[in-house]
């Protein structure tokens, strides 16, 4: 069927801001569908409300709302834009929703809006849960025996029939949000109320506990003339029971004879032909591990972050094709876009053997529980394809950069059998570690699998890896070890850990004997049909397809080659942003007539696509890793400012071999790390920084800290997103984050600075070596002390004035050129009064470089990437300096994601714990600021009910922003102290009891849901007092607004002050 | 112990030795499909040639007999990346090792399977030779591989002697409607495998004779019938086509089967005997062949065939497009075929070429791919129904109006 003619302007809707369950895939997948739907000469119209996304560029849509998901300001830019349909299928699960409220509430039909693809009826009935296993029913399809329930005393009442334990799931949720396995009656009566409220629709499932069975999932396409096919099927190796987000998950699936396999994938296209889904569904089972038992788990009708992992496992573009179909094509005529020969009409075949394992935030939250459950908690995560799984698996653990690069990463070695065996029980992200040192103690497979119900064949994976490790240990490393220590991807520095040699011995070694990883294709089809546009992975043994020439290019090749190194998986601190500057300057580069090869490992992202690059590389982002692709390549350059800290962390090893760094040196990037030599370029440029010193032991640390006095800022050099910085304000808090630090090997020095409290500025620049461009300088709410990503920041900075700025614009002119920078440039400052003090300088991209680019309309990493190749600004058409400012103001308000991670703390400071962010663009100051808060889902307010608990150096500024509260009609509850402090002021405050007082308490009054804010701050230094951490915990789990920064509270006040007077829309790609 | 495939342009493969210890020459073929290897091997359209797997993992789910699609593996040799340590599934018999040297199939293991298979698909089929020998001489070996022909496989492969299937006569004897499967724990503890579970519903097909030609044919095939309530009464391939139609079926299938469909020449010459007849017939693979040639129409070898799950098919009847199981060498050429006789009812949407005829004014029609799945998908099962329903109603003439 032809394209539908009827359809020239549509609405795509994003996924927002970053959180865990709805990360940068949804950029990838809108990215991808937005480009095809382009191709077609359909006019796009994007909304999301997320600044670092590719997809709200405006080269990707004809017209970019990036404004908050919200309904009415959805139906604001319908109203404008007039769309003839919409298409909600590519936004996550906030775009699905977003698109059923517009539907639901007639607004679609009444403006002659048409969904596009999958129709609401269905969605309806996939999403619902009990339309869905009614549906179920009726054609055959079995569900686990379950129940739809509204209240507590329904879902006691029904599991008491069929028995404990029952798994809860809330309807119309993310990442499973409030659910859980309940054991008992307590645990269900505690997780189901939870539940029900964060269900939009109140409504949660009981079920038959299927914890144990196996997880498979399968892709599926359907287009509108009833064609199906399946993209691909996936295994979890954990069983049922932990989030698929969470789980390792192994392509095509492992353990399933054909009968399996076809059974299920026979079931699934049954579902998408019932619920009649054009485009793109996931159908998740679990199956019985000794039966042909199934039962159906859940159906997403629309593109997930298992279509992206299965998307690049295959090379099948789902989103895309997903975007044809909506459009009324079908399968068998549109172009299987990789070989070019064949149609989207077929089943990708592997040759491979596909593994993601997910990036968890536990090195962030060092207080949350590891346990992992059917609640999602990954930030992000990697992939890696080999021919074998052993391979697979060893890639994938060294892409995470969670420093382990073998199944020794983690020691359990002080742990007795039996206290491993416990361990073992528990799900958490160390398990195929905990595995590996059961095997090593000679715990048997029957018992491990007893323990962890992993499938044998996994167990016996991980054993093949345990037995190599052994060999290393005691065998004579033979050319014949070596080859099968390679095949199955130990790393030379572990072979060299295990055998006592160096690193460099077993290189020559492997060299000698011509041991090399040679690079394969994922072509969609086993090597059946030449490909047009592969990409490669790595395997040793076998003859190599990857030629170091452009790929099908001209013979007379002489196009110069650049490496753009990627960022890995996302983490809260490198995060989409590293994506975003990597994919434009390859597309700069391009541009500049350049091949372009980006290694990368993280299936979610834009990056990672097949035709961003010339080459892609899905590889790990270790130096011999990098080093094997520059073999086959050997690039004219390397680009490495574009790629986060991953990227930085290659500089050196891509100098030894051989490869010129494009851009900035080396040597300057270190002298920006490096204490002395950093300090020695301030004296020279005469900027003045807080004073501070460099110490590798907590003796040393205490007496710098002494030296300077109480409250210093203790951190690690050569990280990112402020990883391990603490504020200390005592040799105790000292002396334990020494040790947490500690904890991970330190080849570079500490930093002690004395911690200044002042207005924190940021500036992104860029240099050519002689003149920078300042597109424009940011002014963070929150005061020093925070973590700049946890900071809603400003453009333009509003509260300093023209001196202060031609300062800022001054120092970081001086600093780029004493630092000879080309390229990018990030520094924050922090000013006080008319002084400015430099905190950091990253000569990198940074976090707000998105942003930035965006608000104003100059795109900076394309003449970042101009100027590494030698343009000058002049010559690029700008005028040098600091930019005139824009017109509008540009808020970007950080995201968190911490009702997915139990125990971690929410407080702010100065490690990052954001997960994303969302920005709100307007004329007017506070309707900025309160777009941002909106996109943020800070709605308030729902029950004008509010509670205060603030510390005692707080409590003057709480009574301002008490007040303010009280005028807009809140009733505020306060602790003791805080109460009398507020009354005193003549604001009244109710005084509510503490947790350990009696009922009713402050705990009672947040768990009765009548509170929409708590401000909470928390005493100087790691707090310890459980009272706060509780009352924190507890907001942030049921579902309350907590902000534990006055400086948050006052802008939200403000915020709220100006609400109520309509939002004008701000089309960004007309800046 | 060291094992090498030497192909008949010189390229030699080292790889490690698997399965029985034998040496042997053969033609070498590819296999896309990433389950069913047990299906692969036991299919007899692989008498003749070495199968190489393209999915590099190999055996993960051990030997389950019951899924065996006929009584022994056939391929000669045994081509893979990588052969799976242990075995794993709860209905797992054997190892493919054990399976392997029990039936006296040779393999190679360890060698670079995508390099051989872009061989094949640049090249072409070729001949090869699997071999523990290191000491082998090309110049002695060479003339010997080109020599190589499946040549007559189809009476090597087809049964001696007819025999019926029994028909279920209840839905129930099919095993659990698939998505109906229990577990039944106390079952299981006393060793009991569950039954597979089928996708039939209704017997359809009941009261129903259906004579089988067994030109090497899946057990899936008359499995598919008989579980719909048909009688499947298998023949030999040398059965006269006088036999079949004396015993008066309600419809003939033609099974698949290995080698070249031309040197088959008694077979088309009894097909056509059939084709003439008003007898309802489906024809699968080789059967759907040999109707074409029986018929007048030609067939060709093609570059390197199409053996795989994944072969988009559009019936051209419906418009719709079903992935399907394939494993053919050789193609109907379209070109040649008489609209008199035949026209294309389905087509391959990845290359175009011919995947099955309607018979025109006849109640016939055939494909050039499974239905019968095993191993791969199972959208094309409602072929077996669309017979069915041209058995019961025989008296409509052409097999397009049998939708």
């Amino acid at each position: 069927m032809p394209k539908n003619p009827n359809v020239k302007r549509v609405m795509v809707i994003g996924s927002g801001p970053i959180v865990i369950g709805q990360a940068a895939e949804f950029d990838y997948a809108g990215t991808q569908a937005c480009r095809s739907l382009k191709e077609e000469g359909v006019e796009v119209i994007l909304v999301n409300s997320n600044p670092a996304t590719i997809m709200t560029d405006r080269d990707i849509a004809d017209k970019v709302y990036i404004e908050p998901l919200d309904v009415k300001v959805l139906e604001q830019i319908i109203e404008k834009e007039k769309p003839d349909s919409i298409l909600p299928t590519l936004g996550g699960q906030a775009g699905l929703n977003l698109g059923m409220e517009l539907e639901e509430s007639g607004f679609l039909a009444s403006h002659g809006v048409k969904l596009l693809g999958t129709t609401a009826a269905t969605i309806r009935n996939a999403e619902g849960r009990q339309e869905f296993k009614d549906l179920m029913e009726r054609i055959g399809e079995p569900c686990a025996a379950s129940r739809v329930v509204e209240t507590v005393e329904e879902g006691v009442e029904f599991t008491n029939s069929i028995g404990y334990p029952v798994v809860l799931r809330p309807a119309y949720t993310l990442g499973g949000s409030g659910g859980g396995i309940a054991g008992n009656q307590a645990e269900l009566e505690e997780i189901l109320e939870n539940g029900l409220r964060l269900s939009r629709v109140g409504q949660v499932l009981v079920e038959r506990c299927i914890a144990g069975w196996k997880e498979i999932e399968y892709e599926v396409m359907r287009d509108s003339a009833g064609n199906c096919i399946t993209v691909c099927n996936m295994e979890n190796i954990d069983p049922v029971g932990v989030h698929t987000g969470d789980s390792i998950v192994v392509a095509p699936s492992q353990t399933l004879s054909d009968k399996e396999y076809q059974m299920l994938r026979t079931s699934a296209l049954n579902i998408i032909n019932e619920l009649q889904i054009t485009g793109g569904c996931n159908v998740q089972f679990a199956l019985h591990p000794t039966s042909f038992e199934y039962c159906v788990i859940e159906v997403n009708p629309r593109v997930s972050r298992s279509s992206a992992l299965a998307s690049k496992a295959t090379g099948y573009p789902i989103a895309k094709v997903a975007a044809k179909i909506a459009l009324g094509y079908t399968l068998d005529e549109i172009r299987n876009a990789i070989t070019q020969k064949t149609y989207a009409g077929f089943e990708p075949a592997l040759d491979y053997c596909v593994v993601k394992i997910p990036r968890l935030p536990f090195d962030k939250f060092i207080t949350a529980k590891r346990t992992l459950t059917t609640q999602m908690k990954a930030t992000g995560e990697v992939m890696s394809i080999c021919d074998n799984f052993e391979g697979a698996l060893m890639k994938a653990i060294r892409s995470l950069e969670q420093h382990v690069d073998c199944l020794l990463g983690y020691d359990f070695g002080d742990l007795s059998a039996e206290e491993l065996k416990a361990k073992m029980k528990v799900v958490d992200d160390r398990r195929i570690w905990m595995i590996a040192e059961a095997i090593r103690r000679g715990i048997s497979y029957e018992e491990i699998h007893a323990i962890t119900l992993i499938d044998m064949w996994f167990i016996d994976k991980i054993a093949i890896l345990v037995e190599m490790e052994e060999a290393l240990k005691t065998q004579e490393l033979t050319p014949q070890l070596l080859k099968e220590a390679k095949r199955i991807e130990f790393p030379d520095n572990v072979i060299a850990r295990l055998t006592g040699r160096s690193e460099a011995e077993i290189k020559a070694l492997r060299k000698e004997n011509g041991i090399r990883a040679v690079y394969k294709m994922v072509d969609t089809c086993a090597a059946e049909f030449a490909a047009s546009t592969p990409y490669y992975y790595s395997v040793y043994g076998g003859t190599c397809e990857a030629s170091g020439s452009a790929y099908g290019g001209d013979t007379g090749n002489c196009r110069r080659k650049v490496l753009v190194l990627g960022s890995g998986p996302i983490r809260i601190g490198q995060g989409i942003e590293f994506d975003y500057c990597s994919v434009h300057a390859t597309w700069a580069f391009s541009k500049a007539g350049y091949e372009t090869i980006i290694i990368n490992n993280n299936p979610e992202t834009v990056s990672t696509d097949f035709d961003i690059a010339d080459k892609l590389y899905f590889e790990p982002l270790t130096p011999e890793d990098v080093e094997s692709v520059v073999e086959i390549e050997k690039p004219d350059g390397a680009v490495v400012q574009f790629g986060g800290q991953t990227a930085i962390k290659l500089t050196e090893s891509l100098m030894k071999m051989g490869v010129p760094i494009l851009g900035t040196k080396a040597e300057d990037v270190d002298a920006a790390e490096d204490r002395e030599l950093f300090d020695k370029i301030l004296e020279e440029t005469g900027i003045p920084r807080a004073a501070g010193g460099t110490v590798y032991t907590a003796e040393e640390a205490k007496a710098v800290a002494n030296r300077l006095g109480y409250p210093v800022l203790v951190r690690p050099s050569y990280v990112l997103g402020g990883q391990g910085m603490q504020i200390a304000i005592s040799d105790r808090e000292i002396e334990e984050f020494m040790e947490i630090i500690n904890r991970i090997a330190q080849d570079h020095p500490i930093l002690v600075d004395k911690y200044l409290q002042g207005k924190e500025i940021e500036v992104d620049a860029v240099c050519d070596g002689t003149d920078i461009l300042i597109p424009g300088i940011m002014e963070h709410i929150e005061r020093t002390g925070v973590h700049s990503g946890d900071s809603i920041s400003v453009y333009p900075a509003h509260t300093i004035g023209k001196l202060v700025k031609d300062k800022i614009a001054e120092y970081t002119k001086r600093l780029a050129k004493a630092l000879h920078v080309k390229g990018l440039i990030n520094i924050q400052f922090i000013a006080i009064g008319e002084d400015v003090y430099v905190i950091e300088v990253n000569p990198r991209s940074s976090r707000t470089v998105p942003y930035i680019s965006k608000v104003t309309g100059i795109p900076i990493v394309d003449l970042a990437t101009e100027v590494i190749l030698g343009k000058t600004i002049r010559e690029l058409g700008y005028t040098p300096g600091l930019q005139p400012e824009a017109a509008y103001y540009a808020i970007k308000m950080p995201v968190f994601s911490f009702e997915k991670i139990r125990g971690a703390e929410i407080s702010l400071g100065p490690e990052m714990k954001s997960t994303g962010e969302c920005l709100g663009i307007a004329k007017e100051f506070h309707e900025a600021l309160y777009k941002a808060f909106l996109g943020a889902g800070v709605n308030l307010p729902r029950h004008k009910n509010m509670i205060i608990t603030v510390k005692d150096a707080d409590k003057g500024e709480a009574i301002e922003i008490g007040r303010r509260f009280a005028k807009l009609g809140y009733t505020i509850y306060a602790t003791r102290s805080t109460a009398a402090a507020l009354n005193e002021a003549g604001v009244k405050a109710r005084k509510v009891n503490k947790i350990s007082q009696e009922s009713p308490t402050v705990m009672d009054l947040i768990l009765g849901h009548r509170i929409d804010l708590v401000i909470d701050t928390p005493t100087q230094g790691r707090d310890k007092s459980r009272d706060g951490f509780l009352i924190r915990r507890t907001a942030i789990e049921t579902g309350v607004n907590c902000l534990t920064s006055l400086d948050t509270a006052r802008a939200l006040v403000t915020s709220l002050e100006n609400a109520g007077k309509g939002l004008t829309l701000v089309d960004v790609a007309r800046l | 112990m060291k094992a090498f495939l030497i192909l008949e342009d010189g390229t030699v493969f080292e790889g490690i030795h698997i399965g029985a210890h034998r040496e042997i020459i053969s033609e070498i073929v590819f296999n896309t499909s990433m389950a069913g290897y047990l299906e692969v091997l036991t299919d007899p359209s692989y008498a003749g040639q070495a199968v190489c797997m393209t999915y590099p993992l190999i055996g993960n789910y051990g030997i389950c007999r019951e899924d065996m699609e006929s009584f022994r593996p056939w391929p000669d040799g045994f081509i893979v990346r990588e052969l799976s340590r242990i075995p794993s599934n709860f209905r797992s018999d054997l190892s493919i090792q054990q399976f392997m040297e029990e039936n006296n199939v040779p393999g190679i293991a360890g060698i670079d399977t995508r390099a051989l298979t872009k061989i094949l698909r640049e090249k072409g089929t070729m001949n090869g030779m699997i071999t523990t020998g290191a000491d082998f001489s090309m110049e002695e070996i060479l003339p010997k591989l080109k020599a190589y022909t499946t040549g007559q496989v189809v009476e090597k492969v087809s049964c001696k002697e007819k025999y019926t299937v029994r028909p279920s006569r209840s839905p129930g004897e099919n095993g659990p409607l698939s998505g109906a499967a229990r577990f039944d724990r106390k079952a299981y503890e006393r060793g009991e495998r569950e039954a597979r579970p089928t996708l039939v519903r209704e017997l359809n097909g009941a009261g129903l004779q259906v004579a089988l030609l067994d030109l090497g044919a899946k057990d899936n095939i008359a499995h598919s019938l008989a579980e719909r309530g048909c009688e499947v009464t298998i023949y030999p391939c040398f059965t006269s086509a006088e036999e079949i139609i004396a015993s008066r079926p309600d419809g003939i299938m033609l099974s698949n089967g290995p080698g070249d469909p031309k040197e088959c020449t008694r077979m088309i010459r009894e097909i056509r005997k059939l084709y003439d007849t008003e007898i309802p017939v489906f024809a699968i693979c080789l059967g759907h062949q040999l109707m074409a040639l029986a018929t007048g129409a030609d067939t060709y070898k093609m570059k390197y065939g199409h053996r795989g799950g994944n072969h988009p098919v559009k019936d051209l009847m419906t418009g719709r497009v079903y992935i399907s199981s394939q494993n053919h060498g050789y193609v109907v050429d379209t070109d040649k075929l008489d609209p008199k006789v035949a026209v294309p009812a389905f087509v391959n949407v990845n290359d175009g070429t011919n995947e099955g005829l309607a018979y025109t004014g006849k109640n016939i029609f055939t494909v050039q791919y499974h239905p019968e799945a095993c191993p791969g998908p199972q959208d094309s099962r409602y072929l077996f129904d669309r017979f069915i329903r041209m058995m019961k109603n025989p008296t409509v003439k052409g097999g397009q109006s049998h939708a």
